[in-house]
Order: C-alpha cells, then sequence, then structure tokens
C-alpha cells in the first residue's frame, strides 16, 4: 500500500487539502491581519521534515494592512520561484507569544517525487532511519526543474 | 487590541459596520442611505469643510452612485466599481493634503476602500537613486497602500523632463500599471499646484485618461479665510476678544492683496504670529494674575501689530 501517493508535502495548515486558491489565500491573510499578525513569504527547493528554516522572501511585512498588498508580494516570490514550494507565515508579535501562529504551502512545484526512507543497519539489530527528499541529490535551484529530468 | 509595530491604525474597522452589507432587499434610496454612512459622511463634510463647492459636490456623485449600485445590485444588475483616482490641484494653501487626509477615511465609510489608511508619499519615497532601485521601492509603497488610498503630493516632481534618465518615469509606468489592474484595491490621489499638473498630465497622457476624477480647488473668499480662522483658533483653544474678529478681517483684505497669499496656510501662520504677539503681550506684564480670559483672548493690539498694517 503507498501511503502517500502523491508525494505530497505534509507540513503547516491545509497542507492535506487540495491547493488553496488565490481567493481562499486571501482569506487566511485577512483572518491573520484581523489578529494582528504580520504576514512573510518563505520559498526553498530543499523541503525536509526538520528543515524549518526556508528563505525569506522580502522582509515580513509588518506595516502592510490590506491582504492584496501581502498577495502582491507572494505573487512576486511566485513569478520568481514558480517551481519552489513557498508558505505563508504569520507572526504573531504579541509579548509573550512572539512567534509564528500560522503557516501553509502556497505554492508546489510541478512534480513531488516525495521522501525515501533509508535505514541504516547499526550496531546489534538496532536501525537508524532517515529521511531524503528524493529531488535533494540535484543541485540547488535544479531539483523541481522538471524539463531538465 | 495590538497593533503591528509601525502600522497604521485603522479607525475603527473591526467594529466598523460595512457599507457592503447595507440593505440587500432594499428598494428606495431612503432604504439604503438609512442601512449605510453616507449621511453620516454628508453631514460631517458640510461640518468640517468650509467652502469647496465642487469637492463636496464630486463625493457626494461618488457616494450617490453607490447607493445606486447597491439599489442596481439588489435588481440582479452588475457593475464594476468605478475609478475612483483622483487629482487635486489648486492654489497653496486651499486644503488639498487635508481633503485628501480626509478622503481616505470617507471612501472606507462609503465601502470604496477595505481598510481606509492613507499612505502619503513624495517623490523621494517612490524614486530610488540608481538603476533598479525604483522598482522595488515603489513596489514597497504599493503594498503598504493597498486597501487604502495612496497620496502622492507634489506628483509632478515624478516626471523630469530636463533628465531623460530619470528613474521617475520608471515609478510612473508602474505606478499606472497598478492602478490600471488593482482598481478594487488602491485609490491613488495625485496633488499639486494647477500649473505645474497641467505640464505634468500633458507629458504623461496616459496618467490623465487614468484619473476620473480631476478635482479643482478653488481658493477661498474672505468670509471663508474668517471662518477657517475662526476654526482654527477653537481647535487651539483661543478666541477673538471685542474687536479682534473685524481687525483680522481687516487684516485678510489686506494680506490678500500682497504677494505669495497662500489661503488657509497663510491664515494659520497669521494666527501662530498673532499668538506670539499675544504671548508678548502678557509676557510683558509680570506681576499681573492671568485669568483663562486673559490667556485665550486675542486682542486687536495682537492683530494690529502685523507689518501688513504698516507698509500699505
Amino acid at each position: 500500500m503507498m501511503t502517500n501517493p502523491t508525494g505530497r508535502l505534509t507540513q503547516g495548515q491545509f497542507s492535506f487539502l487540495p491547493d488553496l486558491t488565490d481567493a481562499e489565500i486571501t482569506m487566511q491573510i485577512e483572518y491573520g491581519l484581523k489578529k494582528g499578525y504580520a504576514w512573510s513569504v518563505e520559498y526553498t527547493d530543499d523541503p525536509h521534515p526538520r528543515n524549518t528554516y526556508w528563505e525569506m522572501y522580502g522582509n515580513p511585512m509588518f506595516d502592510v494592512p490590506d491582504a492584496a498588498g501581502v498577495l502582491l508580494e507572494l505573487n512576486a516570490c511566485r513569478r520568481s520561484f514558480p517551481n519552489h514550494y513557498i508558505r505563508m507565515m504569520a507572526f504573531d508579535s504579541t509579548r509573550g507569544i512572539e512567534t509564528i501562529v500560522m503557516s501553509f504551502i502556497v505554492n508546489r512545484p510541478k512534480q513531488e517525487p516525495g521522501f525515501q526512507v533509508e535505514r541504516q543497519e547499526a550496531n546489534g539489530r538496532s536501525i537508524r532511519y532517515s529521511t531524503r527528499g528524493y529531488a535533494a541529490d540535484r543541485p540547488e535551484g535544479e531539483r523541481y526543474d522538471n524539463e531538465n529530468r | 487590541m495590538y497593533r503591528i509595530p509601525g502600522s497604521t491604525p485603522t479607525p475603527g474597522s473591526p467594529t466598523e459596520p460595512d457599507a457592503t452589507h447595507a440593505g440587500s432587499t432594499a428598494r428606495t434610496v431612503g432604504e439604503v442611505l438609512a442601512a449605510s454612512q453616507v449621511q453620516a459622511v454628508f453631514d460631517e463634510l458640510e461640518r468640517d469643510l468650509i467652502g469647496l463647492a465642487p469637492v463636496k459636490q464630486r463625493i457626494r456623485d461618488i457616494a450617490a452612485l453607490l447607493v445606486i449600485d447597491r439599489l442596481r445590485l439588489n435588481q440582479g444588475l452588475a457593475a464594476q466599481a468605478p475609478s475612483l483616482h483622483m487629482s487635486f490641484t489648486g492654489n497653496p494653501g486651499t486644503g488639498k493634503t487635508t481633503v485628501a487626509m480626509r478622503m481616505a477615511q470617507i471612501l472606507h465609510r462609503l465601502g470604496y476602500v477595505r481598510k481606509g489608511h492613507l499612505v502619503a508619499v513624495t517623490r523621494d519615497d517612490l524614486v530610488g537613486q540608481y538603476i533598479g532601485h525604483t522598482a522595488p521601492k515603489t513596489r514597497e509603497v504599493l503594498k503598504k497602500a493597498m486597501g487604502g488610498v495612496l497620496f502622492i503630493d507634489e506628483a509632478y516632481y515624478l516626471y523630469r523632463p530636463e533628465n531623460e534618465r530619470d528613474y521617475g518615469q520608471e515609478a510612473i509606468e508602474i505606478l499606472l500599471q497598478v492602478m490600471e489592474n488593482q482598481r478594487d484595491d488602491l485609490v491613488v490621489i495625485l496633488a499639486g499646484y494647477a500649473g505645474r499638473m497641467a505640464t505634468f498630465f500633458q507629458s504623461n497622457p496616459g496618467m490623465s485618461s487614468r484619473i476620473a476624477h480631476h478635482i479643482d480647488f478653488p481658493d477661498y473668499n474672505p468670509d471663508e479665510l474668517l471662518q477657517i480662522a475662526d476654526r482654527m483658533l477653537d481647535g487651539m483653544h483661543y478666541g477673538f476678544g471685542a474687536g479682534a474678529r473685524e481687525t483680522f478681517a481687516d487684516y485678510l483684505s489686506r494680506r490678500i492683496q500682497q504677494p505669495h497669499f497662500s489661503n488657509a496656510r497663510s491664515v494659520r501662520n497669521a494666527l501662530d504670529r498673532i499668538r506670539l504677539r499675544q504671548a508678548s503681550r502678557l509676557f510683558a506684564q509680570p506681576d499681573r494674575a492671568l485669568s483663562r480670559d486673559d490667556l485665550t483672548t486675542i486682542e486687536p493690539e495682537d492683530i494690529r501689530a502685523s507689518r501688513v498694517f504698516t507698509n500699505p
């Protein structure tokens, strides 16, 4: 049985749902803005369950009060990195929270080959597991470039 | 409720009733008016802005269109949101900037812009200093202005015909693109002196044609200026003493004849100088107990001391 037949990356919110449309993304952003969160855009082509540090696209938008402005930034990122993973993150600056409170993927490569579980036989009968993206063995920037495959 | 550091506070946005949801079954203008804030906006305009008949008329027209659009929508007649980009032209001190500041709030309450914040910029905020600097700078400003009003003061500085490699043109092109494509998200208001704006529009016909409302701000007449003075003094907790108002009217009639008269701004400056003179008059009497009246009253002599009365 295949556990994840589409190989989709499932990190953050909504990742088991079909891709959000721009209208749905706008509503999520609007919700965050109403809560006083600051949105930011990040991208990567090196996804991994433990890789939480993606590249920032521009600065966090502390002074953008409307979703249309945030979407402008997201679309600029999509133009620059059409075949990367892109996620929206909302930062809550409330004293004592001061952390990311929302995060969801808004752009995926056309083809996601998924992850391999590597088992290493160690001392005795113990086994060490590690996870590796199938795309990660190619150099940065070429990982999800479907034309070159 | 906390705020994002450095963000523009949106006045009462969470609780504000949204005009767009007003009266979905309404059939008369009265019903829509009752459910929206249009009437309140009218009253406030009438109360807070002195003179400026063409401006008020235009805001009334825009509001009327909103109400009628709502009624049309109830009948199933869809219409595109009107283009609301404006250009304010007029002499110095005729209230262009003041009205632009109010316009964001008004359009928000009429339901034309979502957030109703105003981002006021000049050339420096839009145009970069080297190649490739302008576009990100302009986009950054546009990003902040989305959902509100972008106010470009002295817009003609954007375009410098004497330098063909000036980056202002690049900013104008980006602006035009957003003004055209994201009309629902952003209202752009350009402001400047009439003559130079005319030249600016002549050399940028694309800009001129994308602006639906060219509003000219007329000069104030002396009576309106006097009312403005009353309003300003009131705001600063001062008042004219016996005969001072007449003296100030006299002052204005003389000042208008002189060069560099800039309407409400000149009134403000004159009042500031009058306050200085009032202060020194009181300062010269160290032993007198000053009452509240003494401290707030402008006497005719404070105004008479102006140079306007000495050199004819």
